[in-house]
């Protein structure tokens, strides 16, 4: 469905996309991610054909972006970031025009109109004007218009920015429901919609592209360094700590205390859990709980993107 | 082609829509009204050699309104889009450039057209009242028309340009209100130049569109002014066209 080369995009000095490749699939929901300033809006603009790459070619369903691109357009659902919509106008005039644009035909445009806005929880605010209605319903008068030809492909950028959290999760499930029909590339910072919706995610900085792979895959990658938690009884504090740390696959072990308990927290590689049972049984301190935690989305993130230099 | 016809709707639409038309369209007719009732009277005055028609169509409270609402009517065109950003969604969709700026060109013009129709019954009233013609023949009317119609034109594709070239209303305004009045006091260099160079006086005419309306309201049509506006208003939307293109590509 897309298919992108070397895609390269420079504002005068500024080198704001890195010549990235990738591909998606029909059906596929990509979540693009990446810190401010990484360059997601500025390949979808590319992608949509609104600027013009510096370099490097994409096609969008076996249409060149530069050479076929009204061809390509036609393809495309597209919401742009901030949603940009003409204030003077209502909301049922406006989509009825986008779906005209689109080429939607005449005598589908009614039928499509009801299904956007059932879709997208417009019907109340149809004949409002855009301009006095709030940030949430101006994102989904975007979504609408984003869906009303029936593309194939979507492409959201930060859709549900803004949102309060009852319309993420309607946004969430509106998007997962789509996937039958549609591929769908979506740009957020939220990780957990990315665990929650996507199938691929595709991290990008600084205009080059980090990691891509399937959420769980990126997260086995970092699984090895976990977190694991185990809370005891202990008498010997500064003693059962060394001798926690001394354990193989543990590098750093911090407590805290929990009532009579101690929770101590261990940064791990691979899984010493086995041998932190054996060793409180032979030092005869009750455990409550014992647990590991692979690391996050968020961890993976912050890994590839390098946040914590910053 | 339907594509093109819905941009065209829209841009007609959002005209009708914004309060600014209608400010634009009252003080056009309460000065193109006065205009005619001092025309009238002037000639009641002293029956002199002009028609209504001729005396309607070149005066100073004729040219002054109509000078002054090519900028109001363009300004918005492209710099309100840039603006708010809708330009984004507009040119995602699967619309040409060219389709774009025509539509907009035309929806301009549409609206000119509109503020024109009512002085058609000026002069239709005027031969109910006064039982005479306002003008010695048709092609007296054919001939202002006309002419308001190619420096519409003109005018109006001179506004796009200006609208194209920057996101703020008023700066667009302003320029193309500079470029219009340079235009428009071109035949005043006429005045300047000694005699001694009539090729340079002939030059102006060309350029002069008050000598064309002069000409043209007493039905005497001439094609070189045909010929010139046309071609100009081509140009300036095909200069449009490049510059809309143009902020794109440098960002
Ligand atoms: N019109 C422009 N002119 C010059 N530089 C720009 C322009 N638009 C974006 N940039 C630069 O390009 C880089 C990438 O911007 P882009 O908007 O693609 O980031 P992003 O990943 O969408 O960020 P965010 O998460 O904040 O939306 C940034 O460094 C930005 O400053
Ligand atoms: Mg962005």
């Amino acid at each position: 469905m897309i298919k992108v080369e070397a895609l390269t995009k420079r504002y005068g000095s500024v080198t704001a996309v890195d010549g990235i490749d990738f591909h998606v699939e029909r059906g596929e929901i990509v979540g693009f991610l990446g810190p401010n300033g990484a360059g997601k809006s500025t390949t979808m603009r590319m992608l949509t054909c609104y600027l013009p790459p510096t370099s490097g070619r994409a096609e969008i369903a076996g249409y060149d972006i530069f050479k076929e691109s009204l061809r390509a357009r036609e393809h495309i659902g597209y919401m742009p970031e901030n949603v940009p919509l003409p204030a003077d106008m209502r909301v049922h005039e406006y989509l009825r025009f986008r779906a005209a644009l689109k080429g939607v035909p005449g005598r589908r445009i009614k039928e499509r109109l009801t299904d956007v806005c059932d879709l997208c929880g417009l019907g109340e605010v149809s004949r409002k004007m855009i301009g006095a209605l709030s940030k949430g319903y101006r994102q989904r008068v975007g979504l609408a218009d984003a869906m009303i030809h029936e593309p194939d492909l979507l492409i959201l950028d930060e859709p549900t920015i803004g949102l309060d959290p009852n319309q993420i999760r309607q946004v969430r499930e509106l998007i997962k429901n789509l996937r039958r029909h549609h591929t769908i590339l979506i740009s957020t910072h939220i990780l957990p919609e990315v665990e929650m919706t996507c199938s691929r995610v595709i991290i990008i900085n600084k205009g080059k592209i980090e990691a891509m792979d399937t959420p769980e895959n990126l997260r086995r990658q970092l699984s090895a360094s976990g977190e694991t938690v185990v809370e005891m009884k202990v008498d010997n504090l500064k003693a059962a700590a060394s001798k926690l740390r001394a354990l193989a696959g543990v590098k750093d072990v911090s407590h805290h205390p929990a009532g009579d308990w101690t929770r101590f927290t261990l940064s791990t590689d691979g899984d010493p859990r086995e041998r932190i049972h054996e060793l409180a049984v032979a030092e005869k301190w009750p455990v409550r709980e014992l647990t590991r935690r692979g690391a996050t989305l968020e961890e993976v993130f912050a890994e590839v993107t390098h946040a914590d230099e910053r | 082609m339907r594509r093109f016809f819905t941009l065209l709707k829209r841009e007609i639409a959002h005209y009708f829509r914004t309060p600014l038309a209608y400010v634009v369209l009252f003080f056009f007719l309460l000065l193109t009204g006065f205009n005619f009732h001092s025309g009238l009277n002037a000639l009641n005055r002293e029956t002199g050699q002009v028609t209504v028609v001729e005396a309607f169509f070149n005066t100073i409270l004729f040219w002054f309104p109509l000078v002054l609402i090519f900028p109001l009517l363009t300004m918005r065109l492209f710099s309100e889009e840039y603006k708010l950003g809708t330009i984004e969604s507009l040119m995602t969709a699967p619309v040409r450039d060219w389709q774009v700026v025509l539509a907009k060109f035309f929806g301009a013009f549409v609206f000119y057209a509109v503020l024109w129709l009512p002085s058609v019954l000026y002069f239709w009233i005027f031969q109910l009242v006064a039982h005479r013609p306002a003008a010695t023949s048709f092609s007296c009317y054919l001939g202002a028309y006309t002419i308001l119609v190619l420096v519409g034109m003109f005018y109006l594709a001179i506004g796009c340009l200006a609208s194209a070239l920057t996101q703020n209303q008023i700066v667009a305004a302003i320029a193309a209100f500079a470029a219009i009045c340079a235009m428009f006091f071109i035949n005043l260099l006429a005045q300047l130049l000694p005699s001694s160079a009539p090729f340079l006086i002939e030059l102006t005419y060309y350029f002069s569109t008050v000598e064309h309306m002069k000409e043209f309201s007493r039905g005497l049509f001439d094609t070189r002014p045909v010929v010139f506006y046309l071609s100009m208003t081509a140009f300036t939307l095909f200069l449009t066209l490049h510059v809309f293109q143009y902020r794109r590509w440098k960002k």
